[in-house]
């Protein structure tokens, strides 16, 4: 478990002193938000009902963003193949990874949520459904990225398929995360979104492990 | 590798050898072929001249006879993919590797086909091309797993090593097929539910059931030649790069 801390540290440190990708990541969650005014004219009463939809797809490309630092440094420089060899269990590795790129890339979109709920004229009760369905279903959007970025992370472009990989497992998530902020039964739908979450986190890891180990010899 | 000196060799492992695997299907091919063609032959002559009109669509049930077995296919080629993807991870099979690269095409055309077939029956029965309804939405999400394979394997350089990297993610994929089997049963939109394999038999007359299997065998035996042939063109394909390959260190050195 000191491993895992240890490499869930590390990850984080990375992140926080790289430079400024998570303010960048903010940035290009609030102004692809901001251009949805633009695209479909200032309407405040359609704002109003597209806003959760907005928002997901927002957060949904903004981590997709994220996702080729997930393993592609690591693989460049050569520490992914030293991490092979490491005490801590290649999922293991990947788990805290996965953990990580969800503090630093899902959390500060999540916080940054109240501005874009601002800006597309969102109710506050609303506004509060789509917090907690972000909180629920982003682990998943994650999850689903980390196999599609170790999929992909031996390919010298492969940022650009990815996305392409991702996106349609990422569907579901979509379905339920804006499924339940619209809908009456709203509370079905975060059950189904926090069992999403809960599954692909526990299964992603061995898939991207399986994936990376594959890939490299 | 030192399981074809082996003196005895089992079907298993003769099939292992590419080569062998070639030479022991090709007699395959012809039979299999023809085959194909009296299976189409028939089930389009019963599908246009042997069976009935619906009393509610007329002749537009016809549509019906190619949609059906395209739909079965896009699923059944998934399904293709997933026990070879199991056989390269677990058994590390080489011919699992090329039947795994050669399904994915065919399986991203008859799902195209299905999608196409389905748009052009829905617009006189349900008057729209598309409905965002709960199996036409998880047979997109099909197709785009499915171009997004083919993307994968022509970005990979080394075809063994992405062959394992991409049976990682056909088993990732795979959970979508239970989705588009019981996404009639969970959503109930414009897409009717089963009506041929259920547990109490049936729902069709006979009339119309018949052309229908004809055509699902004709179009079942059409992926399973093609199948084998591009297996054998993958097989071609691989020995002309290892020619090339040695060629050009022979012209290096």
């Amino acid at each position: 478990m000191t491993a895992f801390w240890a490499m869930l540290a590390r990850e984080l440190r990375l992140a926080l002193r790289g430079g400024g990708d998570m303010l960048t990541l903010i940035l290009f969650f609030v102004i692809v938000g901001a251009i949805v005014p633009f695209a479909v004219g200032p309407d405040r009463v359609l704002l109003a009902r597209i806003a959760p939809g907005m928002v997901w797809i927002a957060a949904f490309l903004a981590m997709l963003l994220g996702l080729d630092r997930l393993f592609r440094p690591d693989h460049e420089d050569g520490s992914l193949i030293l991490l092979r060899q490491a005490d801590l269990p290649l999922s293991g590795v990947v788990a805290a990874k996965l953990a990580a790129h969800w503090l630093v890339s899902a959390l500060p979109l999540i916080v940054a949520s109240p501005f874009l709920a601002l800006l597309l004229a969102m109710e506050l009760d609303t506004f509060w459904r789509v917090l907690l369905s972000l909180l629920l279903g982003t682990p998943a959007l994650a999850a689903f990225g980390a196999v599609g970025a170790a999929v992909t992370v031996s390919i010298r472009r492969g940022g650009l398929i990815a996305p392409i990989l991702i996106a349609p497992l990422s569907i579901p998530v979509l379905i339920f995360g804006t499924g339940s902020i619209t809908a009456s039964q709203s509370g079905a739908a975060m059950l189904f979104l926090a069992a999403l979450s809960l599954m692909a986190v526990a299964l992603a890891p061995f898939a991207a492990a399986l994936a990376i180990s594959s890939g490299e010899d | 590798m030192s399981m074809e000196t082996t003196p005895k060799q089992s079907w298993w492992n003769r099939i292992a050898h590419p080569g062998q695997f070639v030479a022991w299907t090709r007699p395959l091919l012809w039979p299999l072929t023809i085959l194909t063609a009296v299976l189409f032959v028939a089930g389009l002559w019963f599908a246009f001249f042997n069976s009935p009109e619906d009393y509610q669509m007329g002749d537009t049930v016809r549509i019906m006879y190619v949609h059906v077995p395209n739909a079965w296919l896009s699923q059944f080629v998934y399904g293709v993919m997933t026990v070879s993807a199991l056989g390269t991870l677990v058994w590390r099979h080489p011919m699992a590797d090329v039947s795994m690269k050669a399904a994915a095409p065919l399986g991203a055309l008859f799902t195209a086909l299905a999608l196409f077939t389905g748009a052009l029956w829905g617009r006189p029965t349900w008057g729209t091309f598309w409905e965002w309804d709960g199996r036409m939405t998880s047979t997109l999400v099909l197709l785009f797993i499915y171009l997004g394979i083919i993307a994968l394997w022509r970005a990979f350089d080394d075809q063994l090593r992405a062959a394992r990297v991409i049976a990682v993610f056909t088993l990732v994929g795979a959970v979508n097929i239970p989705i588009i089997k019981f996404s009639v049963d969970w959503w109930s939109t414009l897409h009717q539910p089963a009506s041929v394999f259920r547990a109490d038999g049936p729902r069709m007359p006979g009339s119309i059931l018949t052309p229908l299997f004809v055509m699902f065998f004709a179009f079942t035996f059409l992926f399973l030649t093609l199948h084998l042939k591009a297996m054998h063109t993958e097989v071609k394909r691989r020995r002309v790069m290892t020619l090339q390959r040695k060629a050009a260190q022979g012209a290096g050195a």
